[in-house]
């Protein structure tokens, strides 16, 4: 990220505040859906979650791109992150999806939701993301292959959700499809403020993910550099290598 | 161009002399459409479970050749002659697209009417189906042909290849069951949103043929 982002300590203040106006919105101003009751504020858990999730995914392709173009290692991690926290906001959308159906359907996971599956599909998908970057040693094609991965998935996920929307016959009403017209103003209001605070959320911890990565890429090197006669322990292999010049 | 004949027409050769892949996948289909005659504890098929049957059996049928695709390669040097060779590494991408899609589309000459001849009371919707087997084909070999390069350079190859290919083939799949459920319908074929199916499934394949040949040369770069 540039030098103009603000510190990670102001974005995590920021973050707090946010998600916690969001909290409150949920909790003491939006009213209660008139068909599901309370447990329709999930909705500005989930849906929020999911959103984040996606860009994050889109984000990376884009990053891949970059990565692919300029050769520079500093886009792959910031790919990786992206990809990374996306997939646990994944996990999170499905999981909080997964309580939304069960409340309001009574099944624990509802096929006839489109975006529900389609989400399942991409979260599927770029699980896979970690066994392919890992199962390939150079350095070099792993983050290329992983870019190339992650080209490849982003162009997937709009063609995915198409594909799933046109399976399902539309049988239950979806809420976002009324996120624009249909709902009162106080739950667009609520909406609105838990999206910007998941997504300050998000941002930030990739951010956090992004120092804590170039910060142990330094300490490892700052190790070698003291003891340049007993090899330093190798890099992490569950995180992809930070180039040199490229420290917070 | 003539670069994508020469290792075409390669590739087609070593299938030909060997024949390591084309029977292994017939005889695949063939015993898979009989384990779903018992698993399934029926001896005529039609609409959406037809579809399925046939479909699923393909797509795996389809898994064996990918895995293979670039055995070759990888065993015999191949990939380094290609990158030394002056010629555009895109060259190697496209000839493996139209050596699966020969493979998949010669593979279905076999099973179609086999599946036809076990399941199906009525063959009339097997023309068009054809045509929608062809832009499945198209699809498999474009993705395919990637995550394979993909899972012939890593260290668990065979596990790989299939593992990122099935998710990656959902909305293809999708679209592809889609479109064979009406043709395969009780009482003849029905043409209802064949049209949508076909539409997605050509965008699908477009997409992906472009992402594999904006995306190829740094796979195969070393």
């Amino acid at each position: 990220m540039s030098i103009n982002m603000p510190s990670l300590r102001v974005m995590a203040f920021a973050t707090v505040a946010v998600l916690g106006l969001a909290f409150a919105l949920v909790f003491f101003y939006a009213p209660n859906d008139a068909d599901q009751g309370f447990i329709q504020k999930i909705f500005y858990v989930h849906v929020p979650i999911a959103i984040c999730a996606l860009i994050g995914f889109i984000v990376a392709a884009f990053h891949s791109i970059r990565h692919l173009r300029t050769g520079d290692p500093i886009h792959d991690v910031r790919s990786y992150v992206s990809i990374h926290m996306g997939v646990i906001f994944g996990t999170a959308a499905l999981l909080t999806g997964s309580i939304w159906a069960r409340a309001a359907w009574g099944k624990w996971w509802v096929w006839e939701e489109p975006t529900l599956v389609s989400f399942l599909i991409v979260f599927l998908l770029y699980a896979t993301y970690y066994p392919l970057r890992y199962s390939i040693e150079d350095r070099e094609r792993q983050a290329r292959y992983a870019s190339v991965f992650a080209i490849t998935a982003g162009a997937f996920v709009p063609l995915n959700f198409i594909a799933v929307r046109l399976a399902e016959s539309l049988v239950h009403p979806r809420v976002f499809a009324t996120a624009d017209g249909g709902l009162p103003p106080e739950m667009m209001l609520t909406f609105f403020v838990s999206l910007a605070g998941m997504a300050l959320l998000f941002v930030t911890l990739v951010r956090f993910e992004l120092a804590a990565k170039m910060t142990s890429a330094q300490i490892s090197r700052l190790r070698r550099a003291l003891d340049s006669e007993a090899p330093a322990a190798s890099a992490s292999r569950i995180a992809p290598a930070v180039p040199a010049d490229q420290t917070a | 161009m003539s670069a994508i004949r020469v290792i075409l027409v390669k590739d087609l050769r070593i299938e030909l002399r060997t024949l390591q892949s084309l029977p292994a996948m017939g005889l695949f289909c063939v015993t898979t459409f009989v384990i779903f005659r018992f698993g399934l504890d029926r001896t005529s098929l039609e609409g959406s479970l037809a579809a399925g049957v046939l479909l699923v059996t393909v797509l795996f049928a389809a898994l064996l050749a990918i895995n293979r695709l670039f055995v070759a390669e990888r065993d015999e040097g191949g990939f380094d002659a290609i990158r030394l060779a002056p010629i555009d590494g895109t060259a190697l991408f496209f000839a493996k697209v139209l050596a699966l899609f020969f493979y998949l589309a010669i593979l279905e000459v076999i099973a179609l009417p086999v599946f036809a001849g076990f399941f199906l009371d009525d063959a009339s919707g097997l023309l068009p189906l054809a045509g929608i087997m062809l832009l499945l084909d198209m699809g498999l070999a474009a993705t395919g042909a990637v995550i394979s390069t993909m899972g012939a350079n890593s260290r668990a190859r065979d596990l790989l290849t299939p593992l990122v290919l099935l998710p990656l083939l959902i909305p293809l799949m999708i679209a592809a069951a889609g479109a064979t459920e009406p043709l395969l319908a009780a009482g003849g074929p029905s043409y209802d949103g064949v049209g949508t199916w076909v539409l997605t499934m050509a965008l699908y394949d477009l997409l992906f043929v472009l992402v594999g040949y904006a995306t190829y040369e740094f796979v195969l770069e070393d």
